[in-house]
Formats: structure tokens, sequence, C-alpha cells
């Protein structure tokens, strides 16, 4: 099958292309690309016999993005996600290879578990899935797992994700030992003493709200603590989730000093919306670590803008709408985000934030970089993921529609004007209205 | 003249002219309780329910008798008897008891924002009788009525709420409730257990009792919860009443004629000498009483907004 991509502007920072032009895909590679302002010659290319044509005038033709942060539930929790639903939901959001954190149940924490996520992905998943094992044993932060294992089985990175790895000598032996595989560990940065049980950023607003507050400390002591053991041991740290202005600091400093290999990401809630959104006790914008103040988010978006934060992720964690409808202390956090992950990210584009290709190497190039992975390009050869996003829409969020099994987002009836209309994944042709 | 909304859940939501209908309409009823036969008819064929998650007697009773006074049916819905144990949510528990035909559902709860919560889920009226650390605000409301009796006005009197600020929902709506209706408030306690957010709402606050008590009109005492004892809050309750103990020399820093209150239960010899607690500036009990006036006006005043 031949299909031509026509008219579309086609942003590849991994190759320095962002111009107007046609793509090819054959057999389920990118054939071929040619744009007007491609570092090369730009001549048009000459398509011919394409068994589908497809007109991407004014619109973005980028690569499929690569999130490194997504909970696919499966196995153990299916009543949530699973991982036909969330590889579904991801394509819709553009996004064409996930990232699968280790708490399932059981924990991924053995070659089995991940040998069964990728069984089950290439049977029913819609995009490509790249499993993250657990650190340690059940995420219990007690005994190493069998990270090498688990890595030849197809584990891309290494994390407790939730559960941190309270324990600083067992944090220094998982980077020391991670380095036998050359694969990030990634880290959930939370000092769970001084957060203490809390169920939202700590400030004035948690105290009239009657709700334990986590200070935005509890992220950067554990930020701080795992710069310095990156810095000791010489193993990759990737930090998750930032969330504070702090945290951003002490990973701009780290990497201004060059003291240790350190990448960082953020997600789109915590750019997008702050405590304030938790409003009269709305579950839905209970998320871990929590949405912060003003100033946090401004101070995220510049660590995105000077490259102190290197990938957006979306820490998509899908709950059943039964868990989030209740007593805030009880609801699980987390937020849906998989489909309002492009919409959400473009206002950074709008904003002037990031370009476009800075957007692309947030959200596909670095990421795949990171976890080691051919992805996030258009080069001729690559898997032909890529994804058509339409910028000049204006649509309401509706949760209720979401793909995914988990509606539960802070977003829901939010105006944004950036969403997928064709994602290429798998070699199959998504399209939406 | 009504209330603006159909539940009660937090003094935030209310503005001065709500209170001062609320306290008004208690006057009234305060008046009924002073006969001989202490009952009106006024919400015959109305059914109440207390949904108290958490134990509490005088609360529970006081709304109880409230309720009764106005010729509301009341059950009384046990948490030990009912379905909660079998794991059942707490929106289900409250549509099922709605379905029984309730029209005030006054509930308690561990948890923050559960008034909130059933409020926006059901058509009933909700009283909110305490939600975690968040309000509790008809005791907010019959403190007010109180220092309005033996004082002529709220506004501008000088308040000083002293205790375990950050786990008390009695100190945040009686906070809320002062400042609306014109008092200054000050809060006195350990930096551990009072917030210093709370000042960007225009409180004072004090970790020196002495200073703190200084020429204030009303003592706020919040009762000290034995199980924060060794939680790091404060290290011993020995160390905690030599501080912030309320003891007739500290008193006698406030004004001569100031009120001393306390919401009860009173730990006695932890945040309240004996002397000060039965001696002639309390009002603890008065507040006791005005709680079953108050009470029933809030019932009333919510039976009397269409939900």
């Amino acid at each position: 099958m031949k299909i031509a991509i026509r008219n579309g502007r086609i942003i590849d920072p991994a190759r320095g292309i962002d111009g107007i032009g046609d793509l090819v895909i054959e057999d389920g590679k990118i054939k071929a690309v040619k744009s007007q302002k491609s570092k090369g010659r730009s001549q048009r290319p000459e398509i011919t016999g394409a068994t589908r044509e497809i007109d991407a005038r004014g619109k973005l033709v980028l690569p499929g993005l690569v999130d490194l942060h997504v909970h696919l539930r499966e196995p153990g929790y299916e009543y949530k996600e699973t991982i036909r639903t969330g590889t579904a939901a991801a394509v819709r959001g553009g996004v064409t290879s996930v990232c699968c954190m280790p708490n399932t149940n059981p924990v991924n924490d053995n070659a089995s578990v991940t040998e069964f996520i990728l069984k089950k992905a290439s049977a029913e998943g819609a995009c490509w899935v790249y499993p993250i094992g657990a650190i340690t044993k059940g995420q219990k932060g007690e005994e190493l797992a069998e990270m090498s294992i688990m890595h030849e089985a197809g584990c891309v990175a290494f994390s407790d994700d939730g559960r941190p790895v309270m324990d600083s000598l067992m944090m220094r032996r998982a980077l020391e030992y991670s380095k036998v595989m050359n694969v990030p560990l990634i880290s959930h940065c939370e000092d769970l003493s001084l957060s203490s049980g809390g169920v939202m950023n700590e400030g004035l607003l948690s105290v009239t709200l009657g709700l334990k507050g986590i200070p935005p400390q509890a992220e950067e002591i554990m930020v701080a603590r795992d710069i310095a053991l990156a810095e000791l041991t010489g193993g990759r740290l990737h930090i998750a989730h930032i969330s504070t202005e702090g945290s951003v600091a002490l990973v701009r400093a780290a990497k201004k000093r060059g003291i240790a290999d350190v990448t960082a990401e953020t997600c789109p809630h915590y750019f997008s919306a702050t405590e304030e959104a938790v409003g009269d006790y709305r579950t839905n914008a209970k998320v871990n670590p929590p949405l912060r103040r003003k100033r946090d988010v401004e101070a995220i978006k510049e660590g995105l803008h000077d490259g102190t934060i290197d990938v957006i992720a979306t820490d998509h964690a899908p709950h059943h709408r039964d868990e989030k409808l209740g007593e805030f202390d009880f609801a699980p956090s987390g937020i849906s985000g998989l489909e309002t992950l492009i919409g959400l990210s473009m206002r950074l584009v709008d904003e002037g934030v990031l370009s476009h290709e800075g957007l692309v190497e947030k959200t596909a190039v670095n990421p795949a970089r990171i976890i080691g992975v051919d992805r996030g390009t258009l080069a001729p050869g690559a898997a032909a993921d890529l994804t058509v996003v339409d910028t000049e829409t204006e649509y309401t969020v509706g949760a209720a529609k979401f793909v995914s099994r988990g509606k539960n987002t802070p977003f829901d009836g939010w105006v944004l004007s950036a969403r997928p209309v064709i994602t290429i994944s798998l070699g199959r042709i998504h399209e939406w209205e | 003249m009504s209330l603006k909304s159909k539940d009660l859940v937090s003094i935030r939501g209310l503005d001065a002219s709500d209170i001062g209908l609320i306290l008004e309409t208690a006057a009234g009823f305060k008046d009924v309780l002073g006969r001989d036969i202490k009952k009106v008819p006024a919400l015959r064929g109305k059914t109440t329910v207390n949904l108290f998650y958490e134990p509490s007697t005088r609360t529970r009773t006081s709304f109880e008798l409230a309720a009764k006074r106005l010729s509301t049916d009341v059950v009384n819905f046990s948490v030990s008897t009912s379905s909660v144990v079998k794991g059942e949510s707490l929106r289900d528990t409250a549509l099922t008891i709605q379905a029984l035909g309730a029209d005030i559902i006054i509930v308690r709860h561990s948890c923050s924002g559960v008034a909130h919560f059933l409020a926006d889920n059901l058509g009933a009226s909700v009283v909110n009788a305490g939600d975690g650390t968040n309000e509790h605000p008809t005791q907010a409301l019959l403190d007010l009525f109180t220092i309005q009796e033996r004082k002529e006005a709220i506004k501008g009197l000088r308040v000083a709420i002293v205790g375990d600020i950050l786990h008390s929902r009695v100190a945040k709506s009686n906070m809320y409730a002062l400042t609306t209706m014109g008092a200054k408030v000050r809060l006195i306690g350990p930096p551990t257990l009072v917030p210093e957010a709370l000042e960007e709402l225009g409180v004072e606050i004090f970790s020196d009792m002495d200073k703190g008590l200084r020429d204030v009109d009303i003592v706020m005492m919040l009762r000290i919860q034995m199980e924060r004892q060794g939680k790091g809050f404060f290290p011993t309750t020995v160390e905690y009443f030599r501080n912030w103990g309320l003891t007739p020399e500290r008193l006698s820093r406030a004004k001569k004629d100031a009120l001393v209150m306390h919401p009860g239960p009173m730990n006695r010899g932890v945040e309240i000498a004996s002397d000060v607690a039965d001696g002639h500036n309390s009002v603890i009990l008065d507040q006791v009483t005005n709680g079953l006036a108050v009470r029933m006006a809030v019932l009333y005043l919510l039976a009397g907004v269409k939900g």
C-alpha cells in the first residue's frame, strides 16, 4: 500500500525540516519526504500510483509522538484501562509510542510481566508499546528487580513511579546497576515523609479547603537527592513530571554544571492549570504531584523554553468514574491525559514558549532519544508513525467522548484549537472528523 | 426572607445578611426554648436524617433536638449498623437516604468536602455538621449568637482563637464568620498548628499567647486532640499547657469582661484551666444552649428554600 500525504507542513526536527511538502509511505515505512524548506533539494516529489491520497493542506504533519509516561493499567486494572483502549487513546492523541509504567497488578518487575505486556500489545495494541520495568521488586524499594533480564525482554527504562525509592542507598545501587544496560531510571520525586498523605498543593487554598497539603519541597528534596546520586554514580537519571519552580531551578543548575546525566519531563497539566482547578473538591484535578501555583506554571514554561525540561509526557492515569466520585481524600490521583496532549501543548506554541519544532522535540525527538528507540522522525526508512494535526479547529474537550476508559480530566469543557485528524500507526490509518 | 441556597455547607458561602438572618431567626427560637412547651409545628411532616460518619454525641444530639422541636421526624443513620461497612459509596448511601424521603440531611464526615459533594449530588437540603478539617458552620453561628447576646455588636470586636487551627473546622468557620461580620481575628498557637498562609486572609497570627491575648474581647479555645501529641506538632500536653493553656493569669491579659468560649468537649488542664472554664467569664454552657436555637433556625430557613 502506498500513501501520499500532500501539501501539509512537515515538521521533522531530527532532520531540520519545517516546510510545506509531500510525504510518501510505502509498506509501513516513510519512503520519501519532499518539502520546500528542507535542507537539501527542494523539489516536488514525484508521487505516482498512490493507493491513498491525503490532503493535509493547512495542517501539520508530525512524527508520531512518543509518550514517556503512560499508565496502561493492564494487567490487573482493566476496569480503568487496557492495552487495547490505552493505545487507542494514544493514537487519538497523536501518540504512536507509549512507555507504560510498571504499577500494574502484578507489578512489571519481572520478564514474564514484560513479555505479557508486549504480547498483548502486539495482538491488540494500536501503537508501539515500550514497557518500563520496576526498579525494585514489587516497587517496594527493598530489593532490585531483575533489570537486566527485563531489559532483554523489552523494558526501555526503569521506575518505581508512584512509589519512589525512598532509601538513598537503594537508589544509588539502582543507578549504578542501570549502567549495565545504559538505560535511564525514571524518578517520581516525592519525599513521602514530607508529603505525608497530602492530597493537593500546600498553601492557603489547601488550608481553607481543609485538605492536607503537599509542599513543593517534597518534590524538590528528592530532585536534589537524585541529582546528587546521579552525580555520584554516573547513572542516567530522568526526572518525571516536574511540577515546581524549585525543581526547574535544580535541574537547570545541574545541567549547567554538567555534573550529572539528567533529563527531565513535565506534563501538560503542570503548564496548563494551577491548584485553583481543585475548586470545591473537584477530584478530577487531584493528581500527584499536585497542581501548583501560578509561579510554578510560569517557571515550567520557562524551563521548557530554555531547554531545562526535555520532555512533555502525559502521565496518562486513567481511573474509573466511580473512583473519582466521592470523598476527595479517597479519590485516586491522576489525569487521563493522552487525548488532550496536543491541544494543551499547542497553546505553548501560541504563547511563544515553544516553536513548532520545539514542541516536536519535547514530545517525540527527545523522548525517543532518552529511551534509545528509533522513533520520532519522518526520515525515509523510518516506521511510518505520524500524525496530521489541525491547528485551526476550535473544539470543546468532551471527556465523555474520550477513547480512553478514563474520563478523568480537569480540562473537560476547555476550548482548544489543535487536535490530530489523522494518525498513522503500525501501518493503519486512523481518521477523525 | 430566606437563605439563597438549599444547603448550609460552609460559612464561606454566606454574606453578612445571611448570617444576620440566621441569628435573628435563632433569637425567636430561643424564646420558644424558654417556654414550657418547647416545640413548634413549623416543619411538621418533614423528615430529617442525621448522617454521622464520625462519632459525635453533642452535635448529633443538638441537631436531633433542634429537629424534634421543629416537629420534623428524625432518623439517626448510625454508621456501625449501616451498609457503610459493606463498602457502599458515600453517594449511594446518600441517594438511598434521599430515596427514603429525607428532606434534610445533616452530615458529619472525617473527609473535607463531603458536605459539598452531597449538596451537589442531592436534591435534599444538606447541612454540614462538620467535614474533616474544613468547616463546622453551625458551631460558628452559635458562637456568633452567643457573642451577640453579651456584646452589643460583633463588628469591631477583637477575637482570639487559640489552639490547633490547622485541624480545626470550628476555627475555620469562626474565622470566616467573624471576619464577615467585621470582627478582628487573631490566631494563637504553635506554628506547627497555625498555618502562616492564613495571614493572607487578613488575620493576625501569634505564637506568644500573652501578646496575642492583649485587649481581646473574646477568647475562643479549641480542643487539643490528644492524638496529635508525639506526632511532632508539640512535644507533650504539659508543654502545650504551659505555652497555650488558658489560665486565669493569661486571661488577665484580655479585657476584663472578655468572654471565654470553647466548642467542647474540653480537656481541662490541657488547653483550659478549670478555674477559667468554670469562671464568670465563661459562656461555654450558653454556647450549648444557643446551639439548639441556632440549629432550629438553620433547619427552619433551609426548609423554606426550594431545592
